[in-house]
């Protein structure tokens, strides 16, 4: 008896001793940080000495007000064009890496297929390649008289200087459809605005030079999402979907209505990741264009460094951190809720379907 | 029953013809991606030995002409050898660090029991969901509050746990007969014994998949060496390549060098790569996403 509480209390010795220093590097570097920069956010502490000293001033909400409240002035537009410019980021990647994900993982999921490794190592290995060298490399493709331009050149397009664009896409589709004159933009658009932007700059779209980071992301991502869904696409039973197939349903009716459903799971684990992590882009941004031109690549994460380590305004760079976290804590619930209603009301539907069906079977019968 | 049976000679053919003709079109789709995905790393591998004028002037051009190494050599010359010892070096020290740690912490949590384990674990699953870039700020001001700033430490100690690894391992562990360790147990071996002697030497699979992703991650780390340290002798390859399109070269019209700087920074990764391809496959979807 003795012996075995002994042991019992050996063990508990040594299942702390396991995960202490997972737990002291995890409290140090992590717990403790995020609630010394949420300090920090209250305070208008500008990177010299302890921000825990005496003489440091705390401001109260004063950095949250600078940046979403009512009479914000460069630091407020900074941080909406930013947020502006990640929304549409985030609005272009994360379906498209989707959506190219999911249609390379079902050309790759056919039978009698030959080289498919080949194929799935080609895609999947720009996930495992240092963003910064991937960057310089499109720094390279996308350069004004770099690959990119002169193929267009080949096939007789005027490719811009994509890096230079500060353009928004939205402003030139329009511009292109003759709803308006992109450069005297319509007044009704100009002169309103909000939070410190016009109508006119929160509908620019993403820049010509935003576009080839978001071209970047998707090419990189793209391989892993790949990867997700061919798994749970091999995970569907073949005899599922001949059975479909022999009940009469076209290709176009097995994806719609045995394919598609089965990847739901997945679907949400892969709109998810690509949510928080679009919301976080960073390395590109630094690497290529740190923000320019005219902004319009700037992230809150990349606007959120550069004021505390360039510009040395710690609080309202903290500030910025954790509207992000909240946006993107934000963004990941509400995706969550979306899927798990539609889950239910499918479910509902289909409960729906079988009792009619059943009715209908016993009044037949 | 009987109109299906007569049928069936006539539509076979057809529904060959069909799935031939899907598996061409996909053929089609696969070598056109395959191009885009492949082409870049082509372009980067040519350019390197090109010479500055020659990739202006010829991009598109495939073949070096004249083929030179002074992109290399350049590169030699400058701070690109410091940048890769330091790479090398804390990228080893992580992912020792990150493999040992968090596979001691993932024992403890799937095997050991003890009180508080579960709110441990849970804890640990919170610390996943915090979105990397929000620590930029809080990591500097630890950094700077332990007076650790522009050290190598700081390059390292922040890195050496990975709560997703922690989570990897504790699945793996979760997975192995518990029957094992109690043979051992029995034979009067101390925890730390069946762990090191008798269950780590069993986990060769997920002990490779966090090898792996650890390398991987740390190797092509960049914001937490941004924020971590600003001596330019603590470079490592991301942060100190980073800076030769802005600082170093100007205009960083320099593209051969760059291209050149990119070639060597890609390769330690793709050999992994591609020799435990199978593994980073399967810890790939595990593990953690960039974005």
């Amino acid at each position: 008896m003795r012996g075995a509480q002994s042991i019992r209390q050996g063990q508990a010795r040594a299942g702390w001793l396991f995960v202490l220093p997972t737990l002291v590097l995890l409290g140090l570097f992590l717990a403790v940080p995020v609630l010394m920069a949420l300090w920090v956010s209250f305070t208008d502490w500008n990177g010299r000495g302890s921000p825990f000293a005496s003489g440091i001033g705390f401001v109260g909400p004063d950095n949250y007000r600078e940046l979403v409240g009512k009479d914000g002035g460069l630091t407020r537009s900074d941080f909406m064009t930013s947020l502006r410019n990640n929304f549409y980021y985030v609005l272009l990647v994360v379906p498209l890496q989707t959506a190219f994900a999911l249609f390379l993982a079902l050309v790759l999921n056919q039978r009698m297929l030959k080289a498919v490794g080949f194929f799935r190592t080609a895609f999947y290995f720009p996930s495992v390649v240092s963003s910064v060298a991937i960057s310089l490399v499109f720094l390279f493709l996308f350069s004004g008289g770099g690959v990119v331009n002169s193929m267009l050149d080949a096939i007789g397009v005027d490719g811009p200087t994509w890096f230079n664009d500060s353009r928004g896409l939205l402003h030139l589709a329009g511009d292109g459809l003759g709803l308006w004159n992109a450069s005297e933009p319509p007044s009704a658009l100009a002169d309103g605005g909000m939070l410190g932007l016009t109508w006119w700059q929160w509908l620019a779209g993403p820049s010509v030079a935003l576009s080839v980071i978001i071209m970047l992301v998707v090419w990189t991502t793209t391989g892993t999402f790949m990867l997700m869904f061919m798994a749970a696409l091999q995970d569907l039973p073949l005899d599922v979907e001949e059975a479909a197939r022999i009940d009469g349903a076209g290709r176009w009716g097995v994806f719609r209505n045995v394919t598609l459903p089965h990847l739901r799971p997945t679907m949400l684990l892969v709109t998810t990741l690509g949510l928080i992590g679009t919301w976080q882009v960073f390395d590109q941004v630094y690497v290529m264009t740190q923000g320019g031109p005219g902004k319009t690549t700037l992230t809150p994460a990349f606007l959120s460094y550069s004021y505390a380590l360039e510009n040395q305004k710690w609080g309202v760079a903290a500030a910025m951190a954790f509207i992000l976290f909240l946006i993107i804590f934000a963004m990941a619930s509400l995706q969550r809720w979306i899927f798990r209603d539609k889950d239910a009301l499918e479910l509902k539907r289909q409960e729906r379907r079988t009792t009619k069906a059943r009715a209908a079977a016993g009044s037949a019968a | 029953m009987s109109t299906a049976h007569t049928r069936t000679p006539d539509t076979k053919p057809m529904v060959r013809d069909r799935t031939a003709l899907w598996l061409f079109l996909g053929y089609v789709v696969l070598v056109a991606f395959a191009f885009i995905y492949l082409y870049p790393f082509l372009v980067q591998l040519t350019t390197s030995f090109k010479t500055n004028t020659d990739a202006v002037s010829n991009p598109l051009s495939l073949v070096p002409d004249p083929f030179t190494t002074s992109a290399f050599g350049e590169l030699a010359r400058r701070d690109f050898p410091l940048w890769f010892t330091n790479s090398v070096v804390v990228t080893l020290l992580v992912t020792a660090g990150r493999v040992f740690l968090c596979s001691l912490a993932g024992y403890a949590l799937a095997r050991i029991k003890f009180r508080g384990r579960s709110a441990i674990f849970t804890a640990i699953l919170a610390v996943m969901a915090v979105p990397g870039v929000v620590l930029l700020i809080p990591k500097f001001l630890m950094l700077n509050y332990l007076g650790i700033y522009n050290t190598y430490p700081a390059l390292v100690l922040p890195l050496l746990v990975d709560a997703a690894g922690v989570f990897i391992m504790k699945q793996f562990f979760e997975s192995i007969p518990e029957s094992v360790e109690e043979a051992a147990r029995i034979d009067g071996a101390s925890t730390f014994r069946i762990f090191w002697s008798v269950v780590l030497p069993m986990s060769r699979p997920a002990l490779i998949t966090l090898t792996i992703l650890s390398f991987q991650g740390s190797w092509n780390e960049l914001p937490h060496f941004i924020v971590a340290s600003q001596d330019s002798d603590l470079f490592t390859l991301t942060k100190g390549v980073a800076t030769l399109t802005s600082g170093q070269l100007g205009s960083g019209s320099q593209y051969p060098i760059t291209m050149a700087a990119a070639l060597l920074m890609t390769i330690p990764v793709a050999i992994v790569f591609f020799v435990f391809q199978k593994y980073l496959v399967r810890g790939g979807t595990s593990g953690a996403v960039k974005g």
